[in-house]
C-alpha cells in the first residue's frame, strides 16, 4: 500500500456513480499524475481522495491509517493539502496574508515555512504586499501552491495547476513542483497537459469513465504506443 | 469680506458639522450591515432595530447611573453605559443566530430566506423594544451640551454668525474615528480579522485552510452588535431615541452600504458620508447663505431649499437608484451584483 | 382546487376559519365579526398579490405598504368632487409644472441615450436636470401655495374627479402597476436584496409624498367622507322597506343597517377576491405559470435555456403590485377616508408577508387562508394579549408600576407575536398551512 492511497473507490454525486473501483496512490517524495479524457473522473478521483466526495465503496489510507470517514478539514490536520483548480487564492488578501491563512491551523511560528515558500517562489516575496487578485495567472498559481504548503503537508494535491497558463510558465511551475517533491512531499495531481505531466511523473494513472485504464511509471506510459495514440495525441 | 466669512460659517454650522456627525453615524451603521453581508451573505433588515435595542439597553443603564448620581460630566453618562449596551446586544444577536440563522445555514437556505428571517427578527426586536421602553421619544443626553457655543464664537471673532459645536457632534466624530481605526486594525492586523476577510472572500478555500466558519460568524455578530449599539447611541445622543426612527434609518444605512459596495468596509464609510452630506445639503435652506454671499438686492426671497426635510429619505433613495443603474457593485466595488 | 382529490386539509382549515368568525359573531357581535371579515377579504387580496411576486417568482417586495397606499390615494383622486376654486387658483400652474418635469425627464433620457459619451454629455445632462428642477419649482411652488390657501380647513387641495369610487379600484391597480414598472426596471436583474431595499425605499417615499403634498391629498389633514359604493346606514334606517325587513328578521333597523352595509361591502370584496383568485389559479396552472416556477426554482438553468428571466420577473412584479394596489383602493373605500399617517410598514408590509408565508408560499389558496387567519389574530391578539397580561400580573399590587407598564405595553405584543409566528413557520413548517402542490 502506498503512503497515500485511495483503493477501489466507487462513488459520485447524488445517485449516479462517477468512479468505478478506481485506485490511486502516491509515495512520499514522488509525483503521481492522473490523466485522461474530459469527463473521465480525474478531478472526482482527486476529490474522493481528499474527502470532498463521499465514496460508497473502497477506502482511503494515509500512512497506513484509514481516513475514509474524515472530513476534508480533518484531513488537512492529518497533513494533506489541496489546491483547487479555480478560485484557489483569496483575491482581496495580500500574498502574505494568503500564506498566513494557509497556515491558519498552525499555532506555532510559521515564519520559517513562509521563508521556504518565498525561496521556492521568489516573485511572491517581491509582491508580498499586493492583493493576490492583481497577480498574473501563473503568479496566482504560485500563491495557491504556496498557501497549500504553509501547513507543511505530507501530501500535496493539485487539481490542474497549469490550467490557463502559458507553456513557459507551465514548465517553470513543473520545475517547482519537482523541487517540492524532492523535499519529501508526496504529490498527487490532475493534469490536462498529459504529456508534459507524465514527463515529470514517477507514476501515472490513465482514467477512462471513472475506471483505471493504464497504470504505470510516467516514462512507461509515454512509451506505451496505445497510450501515446489514444491519450497523448502523438 | 465679513460677509464671506459669515456665509462660510453659516454653511459649516448647518451643513458641514451636522453632515460630519450624521455621516459618522451612518458609516458605523453601514459598517455593521456590510460586515454581515460580507460574511453571512444577506442584507440584515433587523439592523435598525438592533441599533434600537442596543441604544435602549444603554439608555436604561444611563438612567440608573443618573439615579445613583454617577456622572462623568462634561461627557454624557451614556458613554459609561455603552459597554453594557454592547454586551446586551452581543448576547441578543448571538441568541438570534443560535435560534434562527444557524438553522438556515445548515439548510444552506437561499439568501432571500435569510432576508425574510431577518424581517421576522426585526419584528420581534421592534416589539421587544417598544414593550420595554415604549414607542415614544426618549432623551438621555446629559453633561455639557456644547463644546463651542455660537455666542462665544461670535464674541471671539466679532462675526454676526457663530459656529455651535455640540458635544454629541464632537463625540460622534471622535468615536467614529476610533471605531473605524479599531475595526480596520482588527480586520487587517489580527489573525481573527484576517480569517474573517478570507472567509468573506472565498468561503470554500477558507474551509480548506481550516478556518472555522462558526467562529467567523460569531465574531461577525459580535462586531455587528458593537457597531450597531455605538451607531445607535451616538445617533440618540445627537438627536433623540425613538424606536420607529431607528427602523427608518435602515434605508439611509442600506443606501450607504450599497453606494460604497456591499461587503466593502471602506465603501461603507464613504457611502455613509455621501448619503449624509447629500441629505443635509439638499434639505438645507440656503436663503441666509445666499444673502451673505450675493451682493445686496440680489438676495432671494424664498427659503431656497431644494427639498423639504420631509423628503430626506428620497435623497438616499435617489442616490441608491443612481448607483443601481450606473454601477450596481457600488463605487468601491463590493460583491457581485447579480 | 381539485375537490375530489381528498383535499380535506384546506377545506377543514377554511371551515375552522369560518367557525372562528362565527364564534366572534356569537360571543362579541355580528357587526364586529363582519368588520373583521371585510378586512380579512382585503388582506386576502393583498396577500394574493404578494404571493404572485414571492410564490410564483421568488421576488421579495418590502414595499407592499407603498403600493397599497398608491391604490388608496386613488380613492381620493377618483371619487372626491373637484375643488373648482383650487383648480382656478393653481390648476394651471400644477399642470405646467408637471409638463416641465416630464419634459426634463424625457430630455435627460434623450441625452443619456443619444449624446456621445464625454464631459459635454455629463455637463448637458446636469444642466438640463438642474434647469428643469428650478424652472419646475418656480411654477410649482406658487401654484401649490395658492391651492392650499383655498379654504384650508375644508379643502386646500385640488380634489378628485368626482367619479364613482369603484373606478378607483381599477385606477389604483394601474397606478401601482406603473410605479412597479419603474422600480422593477431599476432593481430587477440584480441581487434579490436590491429589490428588497429599493421597494423599501420607494414605499417610504410614496408615504412621504402622500403626507406632505397637501395640494394633492390634504396631507396629514386627511380626506374623509369619501363617497360610498353602498348605501348609507342612515338612509336605510329611514327607508320603509328596510324597516319592514329588519322587523321581519327580528332586529332593530339601526343594528341591521350596520350589518347590511357590511354585507354589501363583503359582497363587493368577495367578488374581487374570487376574480383575482380565479385569474391567479388560471395563470399559475398555465404554461406561463409553470415557466415562472421553473425560473424561480432554478434561475441559472432557466436563463441558460434562453428564458428572459428579468423580463418575466418584471411582468410578475407589475401584476402582483397591481393586485396590491387594488386591495389598497378597496381599503380606502371601506374606511371612507384616506389617512396617510395610518400607513405603517409593520401593518401594511410585514404582516402581509406573514400572511403569505404562514398560508403557504406559492399556493393561492394558502395566501387567502393566510390573509384570513393572520388578520383575525392581528385583531384578536390585542384582547387576548391584554387578558393574558392581566392574568400574568394579577399577583402584583393593583398600583404596581411594573403592572401598569406591562398592561400598557400589551399592544406591542402583537409585533412580537407576528415576528415569532413568521420565524416559527420558517423554521418548522416552511411550506405553510397549505403547501404548494
Amino acid at each position: 500500500m502506498s503512503f497515500l492511497s485511495g483503493d477501489n473507490m466507487t462513488g459520485g454525486y447524488g445517485g449516479a456513480d462517477i468512479l468505478h473501483d478506481c485506485t490511486i496512490g502516491v509515495e512520499q517524495g514522488e509525483i503521481a499524475v492522473i490523466v485522461g479524457p474530459n469527463g473521465a473522473g480525474k478531478s472526482t478521483a482527486m476529490k474522493a481522495v481528499f474527502g470532498m466526495l463521499a465514496i460508497r465503496q473502497g477506502a482511503v489510507h494515509l500512512d497506513g491509517e484509514d481516513i475514509t470517514k474524515l472530513s476534508p478539514q480533518d484531513r488537512v490536520a492529518k497533513g494533506m493539502s489541496f489546491v483547487p483548480q479555480n478560485q484557489n487564492v483569496f483575491t482581496s488578501l495580500s500574498v502574505e496574508e494568503n500564506l498566513e491563512m494557509g497556515a491558519f491551523i498552525r499555532r506555532d511560528d510559521f515564519s520559517g515555512t513562509m521563508e521556504q515558500v518565498f525561496e521556492l517562489f521568489p516573485i511572491l516575496k517581491e509582491k508580498r504586499r499586493q492583493p493576490a487578485g492583481e497577480l498574473s495567472g501563473g503568479q496566482r498559481q504560485q500563491v495557491a501552491v504556496g498557501r497549500a504548503l504553509m501547513t507543511q503537508p505530507k501530501v500535496l494535491m493539485l487539481d490542474e495547476p497549469t490550467a490557463g497558463v502559458s507553456p513557459i510558465v507551465m514548465d517553470e511551475l513543473f520545475d517547482r513542483i519537482i523541487e517540492v517533491a524532492k523535499s519529501g512531499i508526496a504529490i498527487l495531481m490532475v493534469e490536462q497537459n498529459a504529456r508534459q505531466a507524465l514527463n515529470i511523473a514517477d507514476k501515472g494513472y490513465v482514467l477512462v469513465q471513472g475506471r483505471n485504464r493504464y497504470t504505470d511509471t510516467g516514462a512507461a506510459l509515454i512509451a506505451n504506443p496505445e497510450v501515446r495514440q489514444a491519450f497523448l495525441g502523438l | 469680506m465679513d460677509d464671506i466669512f459669515n456665509a462660510l460659517i453659516l454653511l459649516s454650522n448647518f451643513v458641514i458639522v451636522p453632515g460630519m456627525a450624521y455621516g459618522s453615524q451612518l458609516a458605523i451603521g453601514a459598517l455593521g450591515v456590510t460586515l454581515i453581508y460580507g460574511i453571512l451573505r444577506f442584507s440584515n433588515f433587523a439592523h435598525g432595530d438592533t441599533m434600537a435595542f442596543g441604544t435602549m439597553a444603554t439608555i436604561l443603564l444611563t438612567w440608573a447611573l443618573q439615579d445613583w448620581g454617577v456622572s462623568i460630566s462634561p461627557l454624557p453618562t451614556a458613554l459609561l453605559a455603552l459597554p453594557f449596551g454592547i454586551a446586551c446586544t452581543v448576547v441578543l444577536l448571538l441568541l438570534t443566530d443560535r435560534l434562527v440563522y444557524r438553522f438556515l445555514r445548515r439548510e444552506k437556505a437561499a439568501p432571500v430566506v435569510f432576508l425574510i428571517a431577518s424581517v421576522g427578527v426585526m419584528f420581534v426586536l421592534n416589539g421587544l423594544v417598544r414593550f420595554i421602553i415604549g414607542p415614544n421619544d426618549q432623551r438621555f443626553a446629559d453633561g455639557e451640551r456644547f463644546i463651542m457655543k455660537a455666542r462665544e464664537f461670535k464674541r471671539m471673532t466679532g462675526l454676526s454668525e457663530g459656529v455651535a459645536f455640540k458635544t454629541s457632534q464632537g463625540l460622534t466624530i471622535v468615536t467614529a474615528v476610533i471605531v473605524v481605526a479599531a475595526l480596520f486594525w482588527f480586520l487587517n492586523r489580527t489573525r481573527a480579522g484576517k480569517s474573517m476577510r478570507a472567509y468573506s472572500d472565498n468561503e470554500d478555500l477558507a474551509l480548506l485552510s481550516g478556518i472555522n466558519p462558526e467562529r467567523v460568524v460569531l465574531i461577525t455578530w459580535t462586531l455587528a452588535a458593537a457597531l450597531a449599539t455605538i451607531a445607535g447611541v451616538l445617533y440618540g445622543l445627537d438627536k433623540s431615541f425613538k424606536p420607529f426612527t431607528y427602523f427608518q434609518l435602515l434605508l439611509p444605512i442600506f443606501a450607504a452600504a450599497i453606494v460604497g459596495g456591499l461587503g466593502n468596509p471602506l465603501g461603507a464609510i464613504a457611502g455613509g458620508f455621501i448619503i449624509a452630506f447629500s441629505e443635509v445639503t439638499v434639505t438645507y435652506a440656503y436663503r441666509k447663505f445666499l444673502a451673505y454671499s450675493i451682493p445686496g438686492d440680489w438676495a432671494p426671497e424664498g427659503l431656497v431649499q431644494l427639498l423639504s426635510t420631509d423628503y430626506k429619505f428620497a435623497v438616499s433613495f435617489v442616490i441608491l437608484v443612481l448607483v443601481l443603474l450606473l454601477r450596481p457593485t457600488g463605487i468601491f466595488g463590493g460583491r457581485t451584483a447579480s | 382546487m381539485n375537490l375530489t382529490n381528498g383535499n380535506l386539509r384546506p377545506i377543514l382549515m377554511f371551515a375552522a376559519m369560518a367557525a372562528a368568525l362565527a364564534t366572534v359573531g356569537v360571543v362579541q357581535s355580528w357587526s364586529l365579526s363582519l368588520a373583521i371579515m371585510n378586512l380579512c377579504l382585503i388582506s386576502a387580496v393583498m396577500s394574493l398579490g404578494v404571493n404572485i411576486q414571492w410564490g410564483y417568482a421568488g421576488l421579495f417586495n418590502v414595499g407592499v405598504m407603498g403600493f397599497a397606499a398608491l391604490g388608496g390615494v386613488c380613492g381620493v383622486l377618483i371619487a372626491t368632487p373637484p375643488v373648482m376654486a383650487a383648480w382656478r387658483a393653481g390648476g394651471n400652474g400644477i399642470i405646467i409644472a408637471l409638463f416641465i418635469a416630464l419634459a426634463t425627464i424625457l430630455a435627460a433620457i434623450f441625452i443619456m441615450k443619444r449624446m456621445p459619451d464625454g464631459r459635454l454629455k455629463k455637463l448637458t445632462f446636469t444642466a438640463v436636470i438642474v434647469a428643469g428642477f428650478f424652472l419646475g419649482r418656480a411654477v410649482f411652488d406658487p401654484a401649490v401655495e395658492s391651492i392650499e390657501a383655498i379654504e384650508p380647513a375644508k379643502t386646500g387641495y385640488l380634489g378628485g374627479l368626482g367619479l364613482p369610487i369603484l373606478l378607483s379600484w381599477v385606477v389604483g391597480g394601474l397606478l401601482a402597476a406603473a410605479v412597479a414598472w419603474v422600480v422593477g426596471k431599476i432593481a430587477l436583474g440584480l441581487r434579490s436584496d436590491y429589490l428588497a431595499i429599493a421597494t423599501l425605499g420607494i414605499s417610504e417615499i410614496i408615504i412621504a409624498v402622500l403626507k406632505n403634498e397637501d395640494w394633492l391629498t390634504r396631507g396629514v389633514k386627511n380626506v374623509s367622507g369619501l363617497p360610498r359604493p353602498v348605501p348609507y346606514e342612515i338612509d336605510l334606517q329611514q327607508a320603509l322597506w328596510f324597516q319592514e325587513w329588519a322587523g321581519y328578521l327580528g332586529a332593530t333597523p339601526v343594528e341591521f343597517s350596520s350589518i347590511f352595509v357590511k354585507l354589501c361591502y363583503a359582497g363587493l370584496f368577495t367578488a374581487v377576491l374570487l376574480a383575482v383568485l380565479w385569474l391567479s389559479e388560471r395563470a399559475l396552472n398555465s404554461p406561463w405559470g409553470r415557466m415562472m416556477r421553473a425560473i424561480r426554482d432554478n434561475e441559472v438553468s432557466a436563463e441558460a435555456m434562453g428564458k428572459n428571466v428579468t423580463g418575466r420577473h418584471l411582468q410578475v412584479f407589475i401584476l402582483g403590485s397591481a393586485v396590491i394596489g387594488i386591495a389598497g383602493a378597496m381599503l380606502t373605500t371601506l374606511d371612507g377616508q384616506f389617512i396617510p399617517t395610518s400607513y405603517q410598514p409593520l401593518r401594511f408590509t410585514f404582516i402581509i408577508w406573514v400572511m403569505v408565508i404562514v398560508g403557504g408560499s406559492g399556493n393561492n389558496w394558502g395566501a387567502v387562508l393566510g390573509g384570513f387567519v393572520i388578520w383575525f389574530f392581528w385583531i384578536e391578539a390585542e384582547p387576548i394579549g391584554l387578558w393574558l397580561m392581566d392574568v400574568l400580573t394579577s399577583g402584583m399590587a393593583e398600583d404596581s408600576g411594573l403592572r401598569k407598564h406591562l398592561l400598557n405595553s400589551a399592544a406591542h405584543m402583537r409585533l412580537m407575536t407576528m415576528g415569532l409566528i413568521l420565524l416559527l413557520v420558517l423554521r418548522f413548517s416552511p411550506r405553510g398551512l397549505i403547501p404548494e402542490r
